[in-house]
């Protein structure tokens, strides 16, 4: 093959609204492996990319009743069994008195793991990516937005996706070295 | 509702942002506070300042560990001298950052986007400073991993039925929240901060810390969940921490402590010292680093409201305090509350009366609350009151408990003071440190405020889910 590889192209565009009706022309074109940049979140590009639903919430959730489930059971185990003391006559399983690190383990297993799963999800850390290499990008935490085709998209085309994506009229193109 | 850029006619308050502002000047001023503005010699002198009395700190703390907790003025029936009025005090400062960060987030305040970054931070260096006393308490100081359930070779465990063991979790729990809920916020900030910077050198330790965050959507999407998850968490956290706090007394029998009014008092009293801190830090922050345009005179009155609503929780806390102590009729409790009007200490008691309740009343007048040298010595006042309030709880209750023949005073001593005085150097120093290397306003959640970031698409009919 003459044509170096490439990892995609990108459009950049100037204000977030452009930007969405953009995606939804990308996404309706029949683009699938395509992402969006934004310097701040905005649902409605996301939802334009076709990405609805994230599995944050279920990861918290889990971690959450394990944290919790943990606690109790470690508490219980060394009230009991463990470290059985009779303390002014109580029950050794006085569970009123778990409550409260049940539920600070509850918090703290499920807000880690909120954080660590989004990271995981979103496979960070991760320091090098190819849509670095296109010198306009460092827009995107700024002011700027892109849309990006990647190349392993079934519908890609280095030349027909880049008159699609000059359809959509952006202000400019890049092509995303691999 | 207006746009946080406007204010609606015939309003007199400032907006949230000052107009004018677009996503790119947001980016610039924030980050050129750190990448460009020259250190300047105030800077300096504040830290140079900070970092001595850090030394007399550190002084103090070699000293203690070297000689044992005697150096300070703790002796029975005072077993819980500064040390806890201390712990308490920071704890509870710690408490405003995480409402503006979570609970305000939940209630879609739009203005706390400007001033949850620095006051997470606040957060962040206050628990650290609460965290190092009962460390310094402990007396064997080198094994505070004890307070942690583990398997060890005594074949021992904690008393899971002591609130000092829940205030282990607690506040351990408390400050990591804290911390990854600050990070979560900076990344994408720091992340501009790597796309700002030339210097490769800055641009390699923010892309690290950033850790290849690259403004996805799909990123952004999982992200804004994350944080929600987070805000909703660190509700019931913030909530719960000094609850548990207020059990370290509640659960006790001593007068004064047994009472079933402390979770909340000390929430709220949490909350109003945390707003006093808030406001002597941003008042001198806005001004010297002339962000004045992003840190409206909005913020600051509605922190000075929160702080006016808060005390008067506290103000009901401490009535309900003085009608149990005579509706209930139990004669301990009837001496604490004579003891609090006319024993050795009864000073403290009127001080703490005259600074957290009679002084905060200015606050009712928009005038005093927009004169920001006021409303800053005001919450320097309320600092104080609240400090005084933990002292009066702590040492009077201890001081005179049951029997005259087990009466006492407490007389700090230098080192008391020293390490006190030392946390204030400690955090101060923080400040300074943060305010030079991190965005000390949040970037991404400020555009999100801006009218270039409205979405004026019509929302697309069911095209997705074919």
């Amino acid at each position: 093959m003459s044509e170096p590889r490439t990892y995609g192209l990108m459009a950049e565009f100037e204000t977030v609204n452009d930007a969405i009706i953009a995606a939804r022309k990308v996404y309706g074109a029949g683009y699938r492996k395509i992402d969006a940049y934004s310097p701040f979140p905005v649902e409605e590009l996301s939802e334009a990319i076709g990405f609805h639903s994230n599995g944050v919430a279920l990861v918290c959730l889990i971690g959450g009743l394990l944290g919790g489930t943990a606690a109790y059971v470690l508490q219980w185990w060394i009230n009991t069994v463990g470290y059985p003391i009779n303390i002014g006559g109580r029950p050794l399983h006085s569970w009123p008195a778990f409550i409260i690190v049940t539920f600070e383990m509850t918090i703290l297993f499920s807000g880690l793991s909120a954080v660590f799963g989004m990271f995981a999800l979103n496979g960070l850390p991760h320091p090098y990516h190819p849509v670095f290499n296109v010198p306009q990008f460092e827009a995107a935490s700024k002011d700027k937005f892109f849309i990006v085709i990647f190349a392993t998209d079934k519908n890609y085309d280095p030349q027909a996706t880049r008159h699609f994506l000059e359809s959509l009229r952006p202000t400019s193109i890049a092509e995303v070295p691999s | 509702m207006a746009r946080p850029t406007e204010v609606e006619p015939g309003e007199q308050k400032a907006p949230v942002i000052q107009p004018g502002h677009t996503l790119a000047t947001i980016t610039d001023k924030i980050v050129s506070i750190v990448l460009r503005r020259p250190v300047t010699h105030g800077w300096v002198l504040g830290l140079a300042i900070c970092f001595i009395i850090l030394q007399w700190f550190l002084f103090a703390v070699c000293w203690l560990f070297y000689k044992g907790v005697g150096v300070w003025g703790v002796a029975i029936p005072a077993g819980w001298g500064f040390a806890i009025v201390n712990f308490v005090w920071w704890i509870g400062i710690g408490h405003a950052g995480t409402l503006i960060s979570a609970i305000l987030l939940l209630l879609r305040q739009s203005w706390r986007n400007s001033i949850n970054r620095f006051a997470e931070a606040m957060t962040l260096f206050a628990v650290a400073c609460a965290g190092m006393f009962p460390v310094l308490h402990l007396g064997r100081p080198w094994l505070p991993y004890w307070l942690f359930p583990y398997p060890n070779t005594m074949s021992y465990w904690p008393n899971f039925r002591s609130p000092l063991v829940w205030d282990v979790f607690a506040v351990s729990t408390y400050g990591t929240i804290s911390l990854v809920f600050w990070f979560v916020g900076l990344v994408p900030d720091l992340a501009s901060m790597r796309d700002a910077t030339p210097n490769p050198v800055l641009k390699f330790i923010y892309g690290s810390l950033a850790m290849g965050w690259r403004n996805s959507v799909k990123h952004w999407n999982r992200y804004e969940t994350a944080y929600l998850l987070l805000a909703g968490l660190a509700t019931p956290l913030v909530l719960s921490v000094h609850t548990v706090v207020s059990f370290d007394f509640a659960i006790g029998i001593v007068p004064g402590w047994h009472t079933t009014i402390f979770p909340p008092y000390f929430v709220a009293g949490a909350i109003y010292s945390g707003f006093a801190m808030v406001l002597v830090l941003a008042i001198p922050i806005r001004k010297f680093y002339n962000i004045e345009d992003l840190i409206t005179d909005r913020h600051i009155e509605n922190s000075a409201m929160v702080m006016l609503a808060t005390g008067w929780i506290v103000a009901y806390g401490y009535a309900i305090e003085a009608f149990v102590n005579w509706y209930g009729g139990d004669q301990y409790e009837t001496f604490l509350r004579w003891n609090r009007l006319h024993g050795p200490y009864a000073y403290t008691y009127y001080a703490l009366l005259f600074t957290n309740i009679v002084v905060p009343q200015i606050l009712w007048f928009r005038k005093y609350r927009n004169n920001n040298l006021l409303l800053f010595l005001v919450s320097l006042d309320v600092l104080v009151g609240m400090w005084l309030e933990r002292f009066v709880i702590v040492v009077v209750s201890l001081t005179r408990d049951f029997m005259p023949s087990a009466f006492g005073q407490y007389y700090p001593t230098r080192y008391d003071w020293a390490i006190f005085c030392g946390t204030l150097g400690f955090f101060t120093a923080c400040i300074f440190l943060f305010l030079r290397v991190l965005p000390a306003v949040s970037i991404a959640e400020l555009k999100m405020l801006l009218p270039e970031a409205e979405v004026k698409v019509e929302p697309e009919a069911e095209v997705h889910h074919r």
